[in-house]
């Protein structure tokens, strides 16, 4: 990506995050039961989604690399996992806060929350196996394998964790009655929330954008200092 | 018609040189055996359970057992095939390369039966519970499938990585908690003889699994060991 269009894509980011914030903060209105601690909710729905993205897109671009043999899906799938683990854990960590004023606790063993956890290890799984994978065409085939076996076995896991009783809030779809910390949204919650999902969107781009040209630029060092190194 | 023969006497071709292999060297059954009952045992002296809480864990216990053995018998099964060469070998054949896949994840899958049938009856005796039950039977052939079917596939790559046995529980674990959950629940189900619709779920549950992750490894065990 050219570094006008970049910067720009920066900008925009800049922009967009800091009027989600403030949306957050003063436009959406304190919940009647939970009080300010609710606020979390937005961001915190928005980091899953991006995690979740993240590593959907790092399914599309092992599947494109194994069929195209292109490296540059390879490094990708690979960056959007870092992403994407990152915004995994501030999943957790700003659950966790919102968890311990609502439910007394930082941490229960709830489906979503289990299967977050273990996709947070497939994902480490993942860097783990690049990490110790020295021929790159064998590292980025295996990586991709590995990230189309780990997106799909997450579903499954939800699913067999999910028979149990949960406790997390189910905001969108059914709700177990007996669910603590349930809460239905007014439309300024709506707005800020989906506004919240957009702006997180574009702060992955923006995000992917910038490690992918770091990492490009990695590349280019790299090879120039094998080039002086054979001269 | 003569191609699905081919492919048949492929599978069992690979499944015979595994299952010879193993009779003469007796190398994997027996540290797959040694180290479940040694598990076994740890758990015994870790969890101080009175008898309620005792026929609770069983069903665990019996699963952190195959679980445990199994990923050995997965990392020694390929290791020695990469070690000796026969991978190498195997790959030079023109036969389709998922029938050598399945014929691995044939061998893996008796081998981790062959290890639960020696330790059930052990089983029985520690907890002091029956455990002739048709139903539980048919989750361990489900369950250990699914197990060998994702394990082998992972264990073909494991071999490739610096750090080697390592590696694997590493990658495998994570991604076959369904199938851990899954038989747990209905193992402990089936133990105390509980109705259909309680273990109707994770046996579909298992079933689903094992049959989306044969598919999967069909289409993707060809980009694994390609060189």
């Amino acid at each position: 990506m050219p570094q006008r269009n970049l910067t720009l894509l920066n900008l925009l980011t800049l922009g967009i995050m800091l009027i989600a914030t403030g949306l957050v903060f003063f436009y959406a209105p304190t919940e009647r039961e939970m009080g300010e601690v609710q606020r979390v909710f937005y961001f915190h729905v928005a980091a899953g989604w991006i995690g979740g993205l993240a590593f959907f897109v790092t399914l599309v671009t092992g599947i494109l690399y194994l069929r195209t043999n292109n490296s540059r899906w390879d490094m990708i799938g690979y960056l959007s996992v870092e992403i994407g683990l990152v915004f995994s854990l501030i999943n957790i960590i700003s659950g966790s806060i919102w968890a311990r004023p609502i439910w007394n606790t930082w941490w229960t063993w709830d489906p979503r929350l289990t299967t977050v956890t273990i996709l947070v290890l497939v994902y480490v799984a993942y860097i783990m196996l690049r990490q110790s994978l020295e021929d790159p065409e064998r590292r980025a085939r295996f990586a991709a394998v590995y990230g189309i076996i780990g997106f799909i076995s997450v579903p499954l896991t939800f699913f067999s964790i999910r028979i149990w009783r949960t406790i997390h809030p189910v905001v969108i779809g059914s709700g177990d009655p007996e669910a603590q910390g349930q809460m239905n949204m007014t439309p300024a919650m709506r707005f800020t929330f989906i506004f919240a999902l957009i702006a997180f969107t574009v702060l992955y781009a923006c995000l992917l954008a910038n490690r992918l040209r770091l990492e490009q630029m990695a590349q280019r060092v790299e090879q120039l200092k094998l080039k002086i190194l054979s001269a | 018609m003569s191609a699905v023969n081919a492919y048949a006497r492929t599978v069992a071709a690979v499944l015979w040189k595994d299952l010879t292999a193993e009779i003469r060297s007796k190398e994997l059954l027996s540290a797959m055996l040694v180290f479940s009952l040694l598990v076994v045992l740890i758990f015994n002296f870790a969890l101080e359970l009175d008898k309620a809480a005792r026929e609770n864990v069983m069903a665990g216990v019996l699963w952190v057992t195959a679980v445990f053995s199994g990923t050995l018998g997965l990392n020694r099964s390929l290791a020695l095939e990469k070690d000796r060469g026969s991978l190498d070998g195997l790959l030079l054949a023109p036969v389709d390369r998922s029938a050598i896949y399945f014929g691995k994840v044939l061998g893996n899958w008796l081998f981790m039966l062959t290890v639960q049938v020696i330790v059930l009856p052990v089983f029985s005796i520690l907890f002091n519970r029956p455990i002739l039950n048709p139903m539980l039977i048919v989750i361990l052939l489900l369950g250990t499938a699914g197990y060998a079917v994702i394990g082998t596939l992972l264990a073909s790559m494991a071999i490739h990585t610096r750090a080697r046995e390592v590696m694997l529980p590493i990658l495998l674990l994570p991604v076959t908690v369904p199938v851990l959950v899954a038989a747990v629940r209905a193992s402990s189900a089936a133990l105390i003889n509980a109705d259909w619709e309680d273990i109707a779920p994770w046996f579909n549950l298992l079933l689903s699994y094992d049959v989306i992750f044969i598919g999967v490894a069909y289409m993707v065990f060809d980009y694994v060991v390609e060189e």
